[in-house]
């Protein structure tokens, strides 16, 4: 029987609307791509970047400023160009990359795990627990994420002492983020609890005896997840959008572990002198990955809600 | 001449399974003054039928064979403008659900006036005067105020007047209602066809009735035409159809339909529809672990009984306790239910029966009352441990098939929920055994357990539903409504299971049901219930033949007049 | 109705209450109020002296007291690091961001509705799913990146227009305007369609989506049913019911115009509040911090009031249950 129910799983999955609709549609295959390839990129990194722009010993202000390989004066070891420092922009935008995707993941996983599990809590027990957290969101929604982000940051700037912030700065811009971004979450789960909890399925476990935390985990989670994850594509890609604002605004991550917006933030002060490929290359690499996981999350959305097509 | 004539229609969606032939090949007239009924199940291709015939076929369906001709004039090549001056002028439409049918934001007489000036060009004035007129016409009271009301003010009966009257604003030769009373109570669907019947009599106008219930057929149809899968299987005035049909499909569906007049053993085996379940493989109950611990010791009072219980629901809240405004769905309530037997409760929506059935299994804490199992008090049970005792004796199958099973489980892990719960069985090997046998035993098979619910049709799940009910091996069973979602065919075979099992074993059941002629078929005691208030019980036969209360004999008035019905093939229950 | 608005106003003041409260926390535990005040030098009485002053030995409720109702009167304190009054500051830049963000609403409201509705009838047509990618690409640009994007294209290359501060302007009372110099409209160009670019989109996406919700609905197909034409059914049913969701979404969206001028105000060194809120930020000068928080959260409560009264408006389901 166990093999009976493992070549189910994957017919489920191969056989899905879901997958059908996945495999009929290039922009969602061509996003899915763009999205996989560069986070393998940015994963692998250390491997395939050119130089080691962290390196001290390999960069050479010498090499500053240099254009683009195919233009005039440009170097064939600096394909996209370097940066001030002499720092290859290739290779600082695999890194940046890094960073930028890890900080944006975190965060999305952060607000997930709040933002479902107060969600859970707001629509299934409802009454004076329900009130107060949805008073809460409420509260919160009137702000946009980016000031809760600036916010957080500023209080955690004067709470830590200074020597430790770029040793920290990382978490610190994480729970900002995410922080910033778990109503969303728990407006759309407590939604959606409050639909699935009156269903009769639910009923039904609670005449067996079934408890609370249970019927939570077992039967009404994996039912709320579907919007779940629409939100979290699309919220990955603000967070990512998030976390290069904080850092083009100077409060994100430090000059030393430089993700994309840090990137754009030191080319934006070489923008008038002409040295354009110093910023650029990071905003096509940034505005290529939000866009990519933009993409998918909208495939997502009119998936999984068929009246929609 | 024919009014209306629909020639070799034939229309298909083409899907990624391939195309659905939604109707095939049928043709159908309407004369002025008459009202044709087309009957069928779900997925007969009956609703797709009425928007061919205005023109608004739901994407991606299309016409590709056949003609729609309105007085021998074809309208369905008519390009999109000219159909749509057809529409509301020419053929008015009627859809089931009168709650959402009306614009919420404007009110009743924008959306009138708006509709006559369009079509009969009358100006501001006179269709305003019309407006006031045609709500007279269906029956609203007080229509020179009430016009000025928004729809949310309406209830649901008045509603679908005011959709009627949306409908008959321009005058239309030809109405079609698709399924206009499906959403309402017995008593307001009574009411609405009569006033049907009599608009479409006073003004000869055609009617085209879609419906898959035989009480409105025999109720209003002159003529009646039977659809099967996107087929026309028979086509007859309604006395010959309902009376003596002739095309086994026929036969088949009007023998499932429940009687209100009388009380039958078992719903004949329904051939012609595919055997959903056929209990091929029974278990043996005097060995299984199904049939265990069924011997009793015999009780001196009843097994179950209710004393003057109240459930009180808050419809506005607020801080203040005396601010809040309440209401009492349950309104002291107190009956018995004894040992074996299956007891009904009966009543429109809203009158509390479903709200008694969570109270008892304790979805629903009463505000005051007693409900007494076998001698304990259940509302007074603090322990969630103490109450599981119970809670094993006692099992509850639903209204609803698609959303009383979760679908992201397996039907395995549905049925083993319960017994895994309550340790009924000592390993996961017996567990899974216990699952396949209960499946086999309730004629859905092993092979089921694997799949997932989206995979099985509304019957089958009910099926589900029953026997995980089953698998706490339950004293007694709750129905919820347990056939009202389903088709009649699909519904007799249900009634037949819960029969079989009740009897095999000696279940005692509370049944809940607003459809008098299930009821009928089911029940040993009947309960009648109003606006939260008990207002009878009394055995069934003779709740039906001598009923007590003023209000049971005016929903058993309303009944539809089912006597016509065919008896062949039937087998009825002597008292 | 009065009810209905007073039970608003209820819930707006302990939505500011609960905001005050958060500031006040970051006021009096974030850095030490009193270490950055004075200098090094300042002798340990001094500083008994200042703190006694300040009232800051009081109980907590007192002091929360004490900070509610003098922001109540609109005063935050002094500025740690510009030792100016914090209202006086903000007063002096908020003309600045309110006129960008006017001008922004206007902008993102004219262009995202109508596209909006437009994309949603004409869900298959070419220009709909022209607009629809553009309005992908359109979330998917940063802010800040549009900014430098077009200081890069305007500014730098074409050399058209100003790239910074807000050129010429006048003063009307204590108000500044651009509205009425050449060189101030000019220099409001950028900015605002940076920041009105985001808003534009996201409205445009949720117009359409609520449009195509609606059109979906039984009485869509019934109007329909009605013979009523195209438009009607389009401009008259469909359109209503789809301002219901859109007005409250739409206001918060609006709101945070002002909010998100932060970014655009750093990007273009626009003379506002955001500018002034960043170097706060950066400075660790809590008062700033909290008087712009209480501020926005000011801002916020009364769109929402406003929306409110917009939404009892438009709904008479709402205005039934009040009676």
């Amino acid at each position: 029987m166990e093999q009976s129910l493992e070549r189910t799983r994957l017919q489920r999955i191969f056989g899905s609307d879901i997958w059908y609709s996945f495999t009929h549609n290039p922009t969602a295959i061509f996003s899915a791509i763009v999205t996989v390839g560069m986070i393998l990129a940015a994963i692998f990194a250390p491997w395939i970047a050119p130089h080691d722009p962290f390196d001290l010993a390999t960069i050479s202000i010498m090499d500053g400023n240099l254009p683009p390989a195919w233009s005039a004066g440009g170097d064939m070891n600096f394909l996209l160009g370097t940066d001030d420092q002499g720092r290859g922009i290739l290779s600082t935008i695999l890194y940046g990359a890094r960073i930028s995707l890890l900080v944006g993941f975190s965060s999305v996983i952060f607000s997930m795990v709040v933002g479902i599990t107060l969600g859970l809590v707001s629509g299934y027990v409802g009454g004076r627990t329900d009130a107060l957290i949805m008073r809460i969101a409420d509260i919160q929604l009137s702000f946009p994420a980016i000031l809760i982000a600036l916010l957080v940051d500023g209080v955690a700037r004067g709470l830590i002492p200074s020597e430790m912030h770029s040793e920290i700065s990382i978490y610190v811009l994480i729970f900002a983020i995410g922080i910033s971004g778990w109503v969303q979450y728990a407006r759309t789960v407590r939604g959606s609890t409050l639909v699935e909890k009156n269903k009769e399925y639910v009923q039904a476990a609670r005449v067996i005896g079934i408890r609370p935390f249970t019927i939570l985990r077992r039967h009404i989670l994996p039912n709320v997840m579907g919007p779940v994850m629409v939100i979290a594509t699309i919220h990955l890609a603000i967070a990512i959008i998030t976390e290069a604002t904080l850092s083009f605004l100077g409060v994100g991550v430090p000059p030393t572990t430089p993700s994309l917006g840090t990137l754009i933030r030191i080319g934006n002060e070489y923008l008038f002198s002409g040295d354009w490929w110093i910023t650029i290359f990071p905003g096509i690499t940034l505005v290529v990955l939000v866009l990519a996981v933009n993409l998918l999350g909208d495939w997502m959305r009119d998936a999984l809600n068929p009246k929609l097509r | 001449m024919d009014l209306l004539n629909i020639n070799n229609l034939r229309i298909e969606f083409p899907s990624r399974h391939g195309t659905v032939i939604a109707v095939d090949d049928v043709t159908l007239t309407v004369q002025p003054g008459e009202v044709l009924g087309v009957v069928g199940e779900s997925g007969a291709g009956k609703s797709t039928i009425g928007n061919a015939v205005i023109g608004l076929l739901e994407p991606p369906g299309k016409m590709t064979g056949g003609h729609v001709l309105l007085k021998q004039q074809g309208i369905d090549t008519l390009g999109p403008e000219a159909k749509r001056k057809i529409r509301g002028r020419r053929i008015g439409m009627i859809f089931q659900d009168p709650l959402t049918s009306l614009d919420p934001l404007q009110t009743i007489e924008q959306q009138l006036v708006e509709t006559i000036d369009l079509h009969l060009k009358l100006g501001e004035r006179k269709s305003r005067e019309r407006a006031v007129d045609l709500l007279r016409q269906v029956g609203i009271p007080d229509p020179e105020n009430r016009i000025k009301n928004y729809p949310h003010q309406f209830s649901g009966g008045m509603r679908q007047r005011v959709v009627i009257a949306l409908a008959l604003c321009a005058e239309p030769e030809v109405i079609i209602a698709d399924e206009p009373t499906t959403a309402l109570d017995v008593s307001i669907q009574a009411q609405i066809l009569e006033l049907m019947r009599r608009l479409c009599k006073d003004k000869k106008v055609g009617m085209l009735i879609i419906t898959h219930d035989m009480g409105v057929i025999a109720e209003i149809t002159d003529r009646v035409a039977v659809m099967y899968r996107g087929k026309l299987v028979e086509e007859g005035t309604t006395a010959k159809i309902l009376g003596n049909p002739d095309h086994p499909y026929t036969q088949s569906l009007i023998s499932a339909v429940p009687r209100p007049d009388i009380r039958l053993k078992r719903f004949p085996m329904v051939n012609y529809i595919e055997a959903e379940g056929e209990r091929k493989k029974l278990l043996d109950l005097s060995t299984h672990w199904l049939g265990r611990s069924r011997d009793y010791a015999a009780l001196d009072g009843p097994l179950l009984s209710l004393k003057n219980i109240v459930m009180t629901f808050v419809t506005k809240p607020a801080i203040l306790k005396h601010n809040r405004v309440t209401f009492n769905a349950v309104d002291d309530v107190s009956f018995d239910i004894n040992e074996g037997e299956v007891f009904g409760l009966v009543g429109e929506s809203g009158s509390g029966k479903s709200t008694v059935a969570r109270m008892i299994c304790s979805l629903y804490r009463p505000a005051a009352g007693e409900i007494n199992y076998i001698g304990t008090d259940l509302t007074k049970i603090r322990s969630e441990t103490e109450r599981d005792f119970f809670r094993r004796q006692m099992q509850m199958i639903f209204q609803d098939p698609f959303s009383s099973l979760n679908s992201r489980m397996r039907v395995m892990d549905i049925i083993a929920e319960p017994i895994r719960f309550h340790k009924l069985a000592s390993s996961n090997r017996e567990v899974e055994q216990i699952v396949t046998d209960l499946l086999d035993h309730v004629g859905l098979g092993a092979q089921a357990a694997v799949r997932f619910p989206h995979e099985f049709s509304g019957g089958q799940r009910q099926r589900i539903s029953i026997a995980r009910a089953l698998a706490t091996r339950p004293r007694f069973l709750i129905c919820d409504e347990p056939t009202s979602a389903l088709d009649v065919s699909i519904q007799a075979q249900i009634l037949n299971l819960l029969k079989d099992l009740q009897e095999e074993l000696g279940l005692t059941m509370l049944f809940i049901s607003h459809d008098l002629p299930v009821i009928r078929q089911m029940c040993d005691r009947v309960g009648v219930m109003k606006t939260g208030k008990l207002v009878e019980v009394s055995a069934t036969e003779d709740l039906f033949e001598n009923p007590q209360a003023a209000y049971t004999r005016e929903l058993l008035d309303l009944m539809p007049r089912l006597d016509t019905l065919s008896h062949e093939g039937l087998e009825v229950e002597q008292r | 109705m009065i009810s209905f608005i007073l039970k608003r106003l209820v819930q707006s003041v302990i939505v500011m209450l609960t905001v005050a409260l958060i500031a006040f926390s970051m006021f009096r535990f974030v850095g030490d109020p009193i270490n950055n005040m004075v200098g090094q030098d300042t002798s340990r009485a001094d500083r008994e002296a200042l703190t006694e002053r300040l009232g800051l030995n009081d109980p907590f409720i007192v002091q929360f007291g004490r900070f509610a109702l003098n922001a109540a009167q609109g005063d935050f304190g002094f500025s740690y690091k510009f030792r100016q009054p914090v209202n006086k500051l903000i007063l002096e830049r908020m003309s600045a961001t309110l006129e960008l963000s006017f001008v922004s609403a206007v902008l993102a409201l004219a262009i995202g509705i109508p596209a909006g509705v437009y994309t949603a009838l004409k869900k298959k047509g070419f220009l709909s799913r022209g607009i629809m990618t553009l309005s992908l690409v359109g979330v998917s640009l940063p802010t800040f990146l549009i900014g430098i994007l077009l200081i890069l294209l305007f500014g730098v290359v074409l050399r058209w227009l100003p790239t910074f501060g807000r050129g010429d302007v006048v003063a009307i009372g204590g108000w500044t305007t651009g509205f009425l110099t050449v060189s101030g409209l000019k220099s409001l160009i950028l900015p605002s369609i940076t920041l009105a670019l985001f808003q534009m989109t996201l409205i445009m996406r949720l117009v359409r989506a609520e449009m195509l919700e609606v059109l979906r609905t039984d009485f869509i197909k019934f109007a329909r049913a009605r013979g009523l034409p195209d438009r009607a059914v389009h401009f008259k049913h469909a359109l209503k019911n789809t301002l219901v969701p859109v007005i409250t979404i739409t206001g918060l969206q609006l709101g945070s115009l002002i909010a998100f001028a932060i970014i655009t105000e750093s990007v273009f060194q626009w003379p506002g509040m955001g500018l002034l809120f960043i170097q706060a930020i950066s400075d660790v000068d809590i008062p700033i911090m909290a008087a712009y928080l209480v501020l926005i959260a000011f801002f916020f409560v009364i769109i929402n009031m406003v929306v409110d009264i917009l939404y009892y408006a438009v709904d008479p389901r709402l205005r039934a249950d009040d009676a």
